[in-house]
């Protein structure tokens, strides 16, 4: 079993689409959106949920207004200034509580307690290409770290029971700690770059935190016909990191037409150089030899 | 008082940078005394549109690491009863006491926790925070989260507490999505602009963030980028839901081009201006009104 896992550093590059058409290629996988901050596979997947978990997220403490005697201590405590005397009373701030548990712990008089927020959902699901993983978290919620590595793991075990070929995580935007929980004991990753200023930058800092796991990558561009100089600069530093770039996909509004028909553009253009193109990286990527991309760039590192 | 906005956007790439830098532009001309703030502090991006711009100051950020005295430690394990981030591992057989700082949120817990006095703080970088004078306009702040570091929320924190020399308006550029670091970008705003593009990823998603500012009572309204570009959902949905939509800024292909060269100020349509204005002129009003 190969677990691939999809990434673009900046959102809007393309690439919860290009992970929806690599789905409708893929024979024997399990699908997971790792995006649960803003998931949106979904929308083109359209799984039907099978089961359905609550993930209990962050604690956040608050404050029994009866047994506080407004002392103070659990403010001085607090690093995150969640704290607040309003009205002439203790408060917490839900948004601000780190769920640290220190006020709940040093409060003289037991007045704060503290719960775990129900506020994430994870799901199995079914789609018309195979087993989905996926879930929602509340707006405000931390923890995504955590969460997409519940779902990978689900993904995992869901995947051995079936005997799949494949996992393909639809990857978060960004190199924070969800990135970094989807990137971690992956096989592969395939990064999915769009040719501006600012998405060459946030490759130079996914490439680093990919390699500093390990993890062998290839590349492809998306709408490269953008702007043909900053396609050849990214073009440029891949060759330098020695990642391998398996295509590169012109602009072209049908992958949005096939997004609000609810389609992935293979199924939605399946004639399409998009198509062809993208066939073409399923195969490359599921090759054997494509573990040990990259390899030489990572033992000089 | 100084009035604050933030640019946010459910989902990245929906043109939040593009929005957020040319109302800069437009505000500093309608003579405002405006700044800006890059707060998405993990992937920062809008000095990149200024090749000229000149770093006045660039300083790190830090966090508060515990660290273990060995000679100290009695090994009873109380800190890592209190540790909600189990960044402590306790071994006595083989007398190891330790502090993960990449799970550590420098919450003190442990120092309170241990009797013996065996934990002391260290300051470990998390990031930078610099300044820019851009050539125009008061000036651009910006946070950079050291890559594998999960304290975005506390390097926001302390990017909104560096205030420039003078300034009537700050502009907040938010980082993508709705989770912990947005909330902190919002907290403190007078007004939320939200950017969208009118496809069904950009409806998902904007819905997720109207739950969200609804939650925390902000006012807002949205900007549609890309306007053309994909289907009518989004203005049935905001219709239907009476919310009100600043300005809509249409596709270009052309445009797209310039700002993926990082070309941002030259060759705006017209027709562009004539949005910005008018967005900048509806911002301005709700501002006054508060
Ligand atoms: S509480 Fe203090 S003495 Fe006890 S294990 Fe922790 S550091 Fe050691
Ligand atoms: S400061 Fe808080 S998070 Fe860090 S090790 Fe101590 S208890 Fe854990």
């Amino acid at each position: 079993m190969k677990e691939i896992t999809i990434l673009s550093g900046k959102g809007g590059t393309g690439k919860t689409s290009i992970t929806a058409a690599l789905s409708s290629i893929a024979v024997e996988a399990v699908f997971c959106d790792n995006d649960v901050d803003a998931a949106d596979l979904h929308l083109i997947l359209q799984p039907e949920m099978r089961e359905q978990y609550i993930f209990e997220g962050a604690w956040v403490a608050s404050i029994d207004a009866d047994k506080c005697d407004g002392c103070g201590i659990c403010q001085s405590n607090c690093r995150f200034n969640a704290i607040h005397f309003l009205h002439g009373q203790y408060e917490i701030n839900p948004y601000q509580c780190e769920g640290c548990r220190l006020c709940e712990r040093t409060c003289p008089n037991g007045a704060i307690t503290s719960t775990r927020s129900r506020n994430n959902e994870w799901y199995i699901s079914d789609t018309r290409f195979g087993p989905m993983v996926h879930a929602h978290m509340g707006p405000g919620e931390e923890n995504s770290g955590k969460l997409v590595t519940l779902i990978r793991n689900k993904a995992r075990e869901l995947a051995r029971d079936k005997q799949a070929s494949y996992i393909l995580n639809d990857g978060p935007p960004g190199i924070g700690c969800s990135a970094i929980a989807s990137v971690s004991g992956t096989d592969q990753v395939l990064l999915v770059i769009e040719p501006t200023l600012s998405g060459l930058h946030d490759l130079q800092r996914l490439v680093k935190l990919v390699n500093s796991f390990r993890v062998p990558m290839a590349a492809l561009i998306n709408k490269h016909d953008l702007n043909l100089e900053v396609t050849k600069q990214v073009e440029i530093f891949l060759e330098n990191k020695q990642i391998p770039l398996l295509a590169r996909i012109p602009f072209d509004d049908t992958v949005v037409m096939a997004m609000i028909e609810g389609k992935s553009v293979i199924e939605f253009a399946p004639d399409s150089t998009i198509t062809k193109q993208l066939r073409e990286v399923w195969r490359q990527i599921t090759k054997e030899e494509s573990l040990t991309y990259g390899k030489s760039f990572i033992h000089h590192n | 008082m100084v009035k604050k906005i933030v640019v946010a956007s459910g989902k990245g790439g929906t043109g939040k940078t593009t929005v957020s830098l040319n109302l800069y532009r437009r505000f500093s001309m309608d003579g405002e005394d405006v700044v800006l703030y890059d707060c998405d502090v993990e992937e920062p991006n809008d000095a990149l549109f200024f090749p000229e711009k000149i770093m006045i100051e660039n300083k790190p950020v830090n966090q508060l690491i515990p660290v273990i005295d060995s000679e100290k430690c009695q090994f009873c394990r109380k800190c890592v009863t209190y540790c909600e981030f189990n960044a402590i591992v306790i071994i006595p057989s083989v007398k190891l006491a330790q502090v993960n700082s990449d799970l550590c949120h420098s919450c003190g817990a442990c120092s309170v926790a241990c009797p013996f006095d065996a934990i002391i703080e260290k300051p470990e970088s998390i990031g930078q925070i610099a300044k820019y004078d851009i050539g125009f306009g008061q000036g651009l702040l910006e946070g950079r989260l050291q890559i594998g570091s999960s304290m975005q929320t506390m390097l926001i924190k302390e990017l909104k507490n560096e205030f420039p020399e003078q300034g009537s308006l700050v502009i907040y550029d938010a980082p993508p999505g709705t989770s912990c670091p947005v909330v902190e970008t919002v907290a403190d705003a007078d007004y939320v602009i939200l950017v969208t593009e009118p496809t069904p990823f950009g409806l998902h998603d904007l819905k997720l963030t109207v739950e969200l500012l609804d939650e925390l009572e902000k006012p807002y309204g949205v900007v549609i980028n890309k306007s053309g570009l994909g289907n009518h959902e989004t203005h049935e949905f905001l219709s239907r839901k009476g919310i009100e939509i600043l300005g809509e800024i249409p596709f270009s292909r052309e445009y797209a081009a310039e700002y993926a060269a990082g070309n941002l100020f030259e060759n705006v349509p017209e027709e562009f201006e004539t949005v910005y204005q008018q967005i900048t002129g509806k911002v301005g009003h709700h501002l006054a009104e508060l």
